[in-house]
């Protein structure tokens, strides 16, 4: 018997059918993949499950019995519990006052402490775990903050744990290690579901797979009878190209020329420590590393928007190192940043709005301070058909627009300025295959024009894709080199982690030896 | 490409008016309603003060032009907080940018009496906006260089400006009446009333300050829409990190943006100097409340230009008919006061009304997916 089963579930949200009498059911030992594109429906299905969204019909039933699931507090008292993809775990507390939050053990409104941290450590180590209750959660890595989230599910009890996208936030190593946990849950008799988009790692953790598209269920299959094209074909809906082809570089001139380049955080502190590099046209340049690791603070010294503390940028040979946004826009620098809806896009602004801003002061947009609407409209018509937006006009708010298409707007205006260099952090976070297969095509057209692209991205994937080059960053610094053809994902990884390349040769001897 | 149903939410025509008017006509709505409750419960009559008031607010040329009076300032501010919304700056000290105004109004229309009228109060008009926008400039300054939040400094700089004109109209300007005022101005600088040029009506107040103050208007909305400069300050409105993204200057954006709010504040002060006291009286004293209901009227305007022609109508009207309500209807001035007060904490909560509205388009939606499914 299952142990959890959804019926029927239909779940409409104003204007879409999120979930249409969707059905699945889960067993004791099994991890089961819920993957489908953004939009598919999967984190809805799973909302109505942990009760964060009522279902307008259809039901839930546990070990066989219906229940009603109004809330997660519902949800968590018939045992299912679920790890969000944004953490919900107070940054100062410890992994101890962050699991009883909300259950605290003791009396008259004393916690017993010591009772807490004993449980906490038992629970942890019988699933191997290894999380120090006493850590501070503002200390721990991203993948112990997903470990401690796992816990505090596993603390209240929980018999059927809900995964939603856990590997965004990962690393290559942390993702194996989060699979290898996740397996001995299950092997101990828990019901695990992995909500993702990711086929390798359907491939690799899951049991079953249980394909959704436009808010229905199109398929279920195991990863033992096929292999990431056939998932990829039931995702979709049609052959979609995973991985796409990269004829071999031809690189020009120098354009992009950064040397021991020093740039701060907010807080004062060191996020570049004094590296260089240089992007010639027609090439990708690569930088894979973990997040947080000075990626973020050299793109926006690159594209103007920080400064840098010392060292020089140059662009065709002309400095800009301290130059403002809007003079290196000028220059021929352009940016699709990695959070395009915070950086990105006004999504107050309708699309037309959005594909001028950068070029909203000069001609042929605006002169003499006037913006001229005629040219605005021509503009918008024209990018939102190269760039294939979908959308009924550019009237539309960009907010309004799904993800992908958001991302797409935000091509259509860095590309259709026609720059020198293109500089972009995670182009395709959040995409589903589709898209992200358009805006690799996309880079790559750039390159195969002459364009020098600068690409900073935490999927390795992605990194090891498209680029001609790759540079490892670690600490503000860059730790290693690669050209295309001798980076294999093992040594980077160990790289961005801070490994030394001794560590990754032995690393990938015993790899192969293992 | 994606084959995912695209869901992308076409606003018709009617429900995007809905939105912009309807949420704030229904708050008017709930206002009365809930000030007619008060009414009837301090004993009085609903029906009879709301038609006192009408009638005090239209009931002829006269009132008609009270009303026009009393809503042309209130433009003015409403439009200076509205642009400072737009930026997200809260231009809370329109007062003293309002009181700045009409200082150099009395000033320069001391000072340029002997020119001609066509040319004398342009000149005054824009010696009111520019001393408006140098009162702002300080506050804009110190946002955009140190962060100091807009909404202290500007409010402390109104308190400096008000105490400011008050020594002024005592001291340099004082007409050595005894009375705290500015000599009387030369008629030749006065904003002429509507009977002078309208054939046939009464004596009125309403001066041209109304139709400077409807251009005004215009000029906000193409500014906001159609110039570089509003697109600038929309965009850091909104999202002030793809402003600067695109290269939009947060710190100049901010400047310029509070220092137009602050000419437009000037320009109420100056209006009310040109056409209706043609003297500065003591602003401490008299101050008139014109640049805090100036946010009242932003807020129920949306910030939208259009919107705050009729907002200031609205409260224009509520003040111009409170005096007849009383006569009339013998309900107290102060009910005018609480309806206000209502009618900004509707709007203010207006994320219920929006919720309401939300509701029934679901419902009529779920309603049509069933029929359709039928």
């Amino acid at each position: 018997m299952s142990v959890l089963a959804l019926r029927e579930i239909t779940k409409t949200f104003p204007g879409v059918v999120a979930n249409e009498r969707v059905s699945m059911s889960l067993d004791a030992g099994e991890i089961v993949a819920l993957l489908g594109e953004n939009g598919a429906g999967k984190s809805t299905l799973m909302n109505v499950a942990y009760g964060l969204l009522a279902a307008d019909s259809g039901e839930v039933l546990v070990d066989g019995e219906p229940v009603r699931i109004r809330s997660p507090r519902d949800a968590i008292a018939v045992g299912i519990g679920m790890v969000h993809q944004h953490f919900m775990l107070v940054q100062p507390f410890t992994v101890t006052e962050n699991i009883v939050l909300g259950q605290e053990p003791g009396r008259f409104g004393v916690i017993d402490f010591a009772e807490a941290r004993k449980r906490v450590r038992e629970i942890s180590e019988r699933n191997g775990l290894e999380v120090d209750p006493d850590a501070r959660i503002a200390d721990l890595s991203v993948g112990m903050q997903q470990r401690v989230e796992i816990l505090k599910a596993l603390y209240r009890g929980a018999r059927i744990l809900i995964l939603d996208e856990p590997t965004a936030v990962l690393t290559p190593q942390e993702v194996r290690e989060l699979f290898e946990v996740l397996r001995a849950l299950v092997d101990s008799g828990l019901a695990i579901v992995l909500i993702t988009h990711k086929l390798d790692e359907v491939m690799l953790a899951a049991d079953r797979v249980i394909v959704m598209r436009d808010g229905r269920v199109v398929g279920e299959t195991t990863p033992s009878v096929t292999d990431e094209r056939g998932l990829a074909r039931l995702m979709v809906g049609r052959d979609v190209v995973l991985r796409v082809e990269r004829g071999s570089p031809h690189p020009g001139d120098v354009l992009l020329e950064v040397d021991d380049l020093v740039v701060d955080d907010e807080r004062g502190l060191q996020a570049v420590r004094g590296v260089g590099l240089k992007v010639r046209g027609g090439e990708i340049v690569g930088i894979a590393g973990v997040d947080g690791n000075g990626q973020r603070e050299l793109v926006e010294a690159i594209v103007g928007l920080r400064r840098p503390k010392s060292g020089r940028i140059s662009l065709k040979g002309r400095e800009i190192t301290h130059a403002p946004v809007r003079e290196t826009i000028a220059a021929g620098v352009s940016h699709v940043p990695e959070d395009r809806q915070r950086r990105g896009l006004v999504l107050q602004f309708d699309l037309a709005e959005n594909l001028i801003l950068g070029d909203h002061a000069r001609p042929p947009v605006a002169t003499f301070g006037v913006v001229h609407r005629k040219v605005v409209e021509d503009i918008a018509e024209r990018r939102i058909r190269d760039y294939d937006v979908r959308t009924p006009s550019w009237r539309v708010l960009a907010g309004n627009l799904s993800g992908g298409n958001q991302q797409k707007l935000v091509l259509a205006r860095e590309l259709g300025r026609d720059p020198e260099l293109l500089v972009t952090a995670q182009p395709t976070r959040g995409l589903d295959v589709g898209a992200i297969e358009f805006v690799h095509r996309r880079i790559l057209a750039e390159r195969d024009e002459g364009k020098a692209v600068l690409m900073v991205s935490m999927e390795l994937d992605e990194v090891m894709a498209l680029s001609d080059r790759i540079l490892v960053m670690y600490r503000g610094e860059f730790v290693a080199e690669f050209a295309a053809g001798e980076a294999d994902a093992e040594r980077i990884g160990l790289f961005m982690t801070g490994g030394t390349t001794r560590e990754a040769e032995a690393a990938v001897a015993g790899g192969g030896a293992g | 490409m994606s084959e995912t149903r695209e869901v992308v939410v076409r606003e018709s025509g009617w429900l995007k008016v809905l939105r912009l008017v309807g949420v704030p006509f229904i708050s008017v709505l709930l206002a009365m309603a809930v000030g007619s409750v008060i009414i009837a419960v301090t004993g009085g009559d609903p029906v009879a003060a709301f038609a006192a008031l009408l009638q005090g607010a239209f009931g002829g040329p006269v009132q008609i032009g009270e009303t026009i009076l009393r809503t042309t300032p209130l433009i003015f501010t409403g439009l200076a907080v509205a642009f400072g919304f737009r930026a997200n700056l809260f231009n809370i000290g329109a007062e003293g940018q309002l009181a700045m105004g009409a200082l150099a109004a009395a000033w320069f229309g001391l000072l340029l009496a002997g020119l001609p009228t066509g040319l004398a109060i342009p000149l005054v008009m824009l010696g009111g906006a520019l001393f408006g926008a140098a009162w702002a400039f300080v506050p804009a300054l110190l946002k955009a260089r140190v962060g100091a939040h807009e909404v202290i400094t500007t409010m402390m700089f109104s308190w400096i400006a008000l105490y400011l004109v008050s020594w002024i109209v005592t001291g340099p300007l004082s007409d050595k009446s005894g009375i705290p005022e500015t000599p009387m101005l030369s008629s030749s600088v006065w904003l002429v009333t509507f009977d002078k040029f309208i054939a046939g009506i009464p004596p009125v107040r309403a001066h041209l300050g109304f139709i400077i103050a409807l251009a005004a208007a215009a000029v906000v909305w193409w500014v906001l829409s159609r110039t570089t400069l509003g697109y600038s300050v929309r965009a850091v409105g909104f999202n002030p990190q793809a402003a600067e993204n695109g290269g939009i200057s947060i710190a100049w954006t901010t400047i310029w943006a509070l220092c137009i709010s602050g000419a437009l504040a000037g320009l109420a002060g100056a209006s009310e100097v040109l056409g209706v006291q043609h003297r500065l009286f003591d602003q401490v004293s008299t101050s008139s409340g014109f640049g805090f209901t100036g946010i009242a009227v932003a807020l129920l305007a949306k910030n939208n230009p259009t919107g705050v022609v009729f907002a200031a109508l609205l409260f224009g009207a509520l003040a111009a008919g409170s005096g007849n309500m009383q006569l009339e209807a013998n309900i107290s001035p102060q009910i005018i006061n609480i309806i206000q007060g209502l009618i900004i904490f509707f709007v203010a909560a207006d994320s219920i009304v929006t919720w309401f509205i939300k509701r029934r388009q679901r419902l009529a939606l779920e309603s049509k997916v069933v029929a359709d499914a039928e």
